[in-house]
């Protein structure tokens, strides 16, 4: 049996910054259950010595020359933000008020 | 109909470079085509009729000068909408990026303006390319245009049902665990994935970093050469892309043999399980592969079995790590829920909002796979079950040029048949999959329809990484064998389009 429960996905989904509702919450308990159920038998292909493999093709580090290239104006790079001003993006409050 | 749309694209390049039909015309041709079957099929999220006819006009100016032009100056084509454009809002097919302009052109883009393309406009997909029928698009799904009641796979199910309904010779797809090559099999069009870093993911929207490829979208395996000849190469904005060349796959295709050629059958995606119709033009493909002089050979991937479940670990970790960009501040919608809220509470309401259902999902799945005490126990595994699937394929290749098996289980499903069933879903993908986890290319090619449903079918080629060329040539021979069989081409099975 899985371990997903509807705590567990709340609890993921505050992680994820989503602001689930109970619906969802619901149907996302069931639903990972079984897909968490399916994808755990990949435990029986491997063992602790098989290595890891987290990139398809293999890459040395990949560096540039360190110098100033044309990049976004400052314009484009606030063109999509949904709020801005003083050149910045403006967001809400960061900590509570309390 | 217009005659020009039936047209690969081979031959819209051989008559405008002899003059006896202008840009303007051609790509006409297919706007009045989009006119017509558009609403019906649904294949674009936005069209760009205006500037696509200033390049073609730009085309016919230079060509009119004796100018020496791009191989593909003038050739209409339509661009997924997870690659960034300047010049037409960028979706991904999610509400949250609803009418955003990119500041900048994805690397595909800029190559295809430099090739004096006519972009047509961007192509549905599931949003951000999680799905295999374009039911997860916020935009409505589109149809499948041998079937409207069906899906045209996905996620890039605009660029296949714009190709196979004529709306543009070639389209831009992008493949993460099988998003060109199935919607390619369930439309009778061709898609390939090439070599992981072939083409450069800049201005791609990122859906898993490790697993995401951009390719073509085509009628026929030529095209598709040009295509994939024209957006390829190293990309210094792609730390990722090869610094090397393949070589000219259009060469490749037109040198096409299966003469000599070792194929690989996989014996764990042999058909066992697969739709009889599937199974059945797959067993004649193998046969028309023997008589052409290549050998088959039983290659044996014991792995494969895990590959669903490795890549429904590692794609979800990291998408939710890709996607938390998507937080209300840069790019995109912001919901701000009532009284004094905080940036978080912001940014979870957005995104509660702004995302469907899979993308949450696989959001959610991925955070418990990354999560503190899951970690080793799912993303860990996963990653060393990717080290067993590349030994299999590695093992393959000692025996055979190429690896061969049936695109995809069925064909095109109807609509709602599997949309809340997330584990059906997935299963669309078991024979595509192990490619992106390994980084190797693979294509898939029509090869006849289905008995018991007339719906096309697809066959797919696997090669070693790097050997793409490998595949248009086998695709590119068999191919003709069946265009000779037939007398005629996949698409010219297709029914006329029922439209109002």
């Amino acid at each position: 049996m899985s371990e997903i429960t509807s705590d567990l996905v709340r609890h993921l989904a505050g992680l994820a910054r989503i602001d689930l509702n109970e619906d969802e919450v619901a149907r996302f308990t069931e639903q990972l259950s079984l897909i968490v159920d399916s994808v755990a038998k990949i435990s029986n292909a491997i063992d602790a010595n098989t290595p890891v493999t987290s990139h398809p093709i293999p890459l040395a580090n990949v560096f540039r020359e360190d110098v100033v290239k044309p990049s976004l104006t400052q314009e484009q790079a606030l063109s999509g933000a949904p709020d801005s001003g003083q050149g910045r993006f403006r967001v809400a409050a960061i900590l509570d008020e309390e | 109909m217009s005659e020009l749309i039936r047209k690969n694209a081979s031959e819209l390049l051989d008559l405008m470079a002899r003059g006896e039909v202008s840009s303007v015309e051609v790509t006409k041709a297919h706007l009045d085509q989009i006119a017509k079957v558009g609403d019906a099929v649904h294949s674009f999220l936005h069209i760009s009729a205006e500037s696509a006819l200033a390049t073609a006009q730009e085309v016919d100016r230079r060509r009119s000068t004796g100018e020496i032009l791009p191989a593909l100056a003038g050739l209409p084509i339509a661009v997924k909408d997870n690659l960034t454009t300047t010049d037409a809002p960028t979706t991904a097919g999610s509400k949250i990026l609803e009418g955003w302009i990119a500041p900048y052109d994805a690397t595909v883009v800029t190559k295809l303006r430099n090739e004096l393309m006519p972009i047509l406009g961007k192509t549905n997909l599931d949003e951000f390319a999680m799905g295999s029928s374009t039911e997860f698009s916020a935009y409505g799904p589109s149809k499948n245009p041998w079937d409207l009641s069906r899906i045209p796979g996905g996620s890039g199910g605009g660029s296949s049902s714009v190709v196979s309904s004529f709306q543009a010779p070639m389209a831009i797809g992008s493949d993460t665990g099988g998003s060109i090559r199935f919607p390619g099999a369930v439309t009778g069009t061709v898609g390939i994935k090439p070599t992981y870093g072939a083409v450069s993911r800049y201005g791609l929207i990122a859906l898993a970093s490790s697993l995401d490829q951009i390719g073509p979208v085509a009628r026929n395996v030529l095209d598709a050469a040009y295509l994939q000849d024209a957006i390829a190469g190293h990309d210094p904005h792609d730390s990722t892309s090869l610094t090397s060349s393949l070589g000219s796959m259009v060469e490749a295709a037109k040198n096409g043999s299966l003469k000599g050629k070792k194929v690989g059958l996989i014996k764990q995606l042999s058909g066992a399980g697969f739709q009889q119709g599937v199974r059945n033009r797959f067993a004649e493909a193998l046969k028309l592969l023997t008589d052409a002089g290549a050998e088959i050979v039983e290659v044996d991937c014991p792995s494969f079995e895990y590959a669903i479940d490795a890549y429904y670990l590692i794609l979800p970790a990291e998408a939710s790590s890709n996607l938390a960009k998507f937080d209300s501040v840069r790019f995109g919608m912001r919901v701000t829920p009532e009284g004094n809220p905080t940036i978080e509470r912001v940014m979870a309401a957005t995104r509660e909002a702004g995302f469907g259902p899979e993308v949450k999902r696989r959001i959610i799945l991925g955070t418990y796979a990354l999560s503190a005490g899951s970690f080793d126990k799912f993303y860990g595994a996963a990653l060393k079950v990717r080290t067993l699937i590349q030994r299999d394929f590695d093992a393959a290749f000692a025996k055979a040029d190429v690896l061969v098996s049936p695109t995809a289980p069925t064909t095109a499903f109807k609509f709602g048949e599997k949309v809340s069933d997330p584990l059906a879903m997935y299963l669309n993908d078991i024979a595509t999959i192990p490619a992106n986890l390994a980084g190797i290319p693979g294509i898939s090619v029509p090869i006849g329809l289905a008995d018991e449903d007339n719906l096309p079918v697809g066959i797919q080629f696997l090669a070693p990484a790097h050997k793409d060329a490998a595949l248009y040539e086998v695709g590119a021979a068999l191919e003709g064998i069946l265009e000779g069989i037939w007398g005629k081409r996949m698409m010219d099975f297709a029914p006329e389009l029922e439209v109002n």
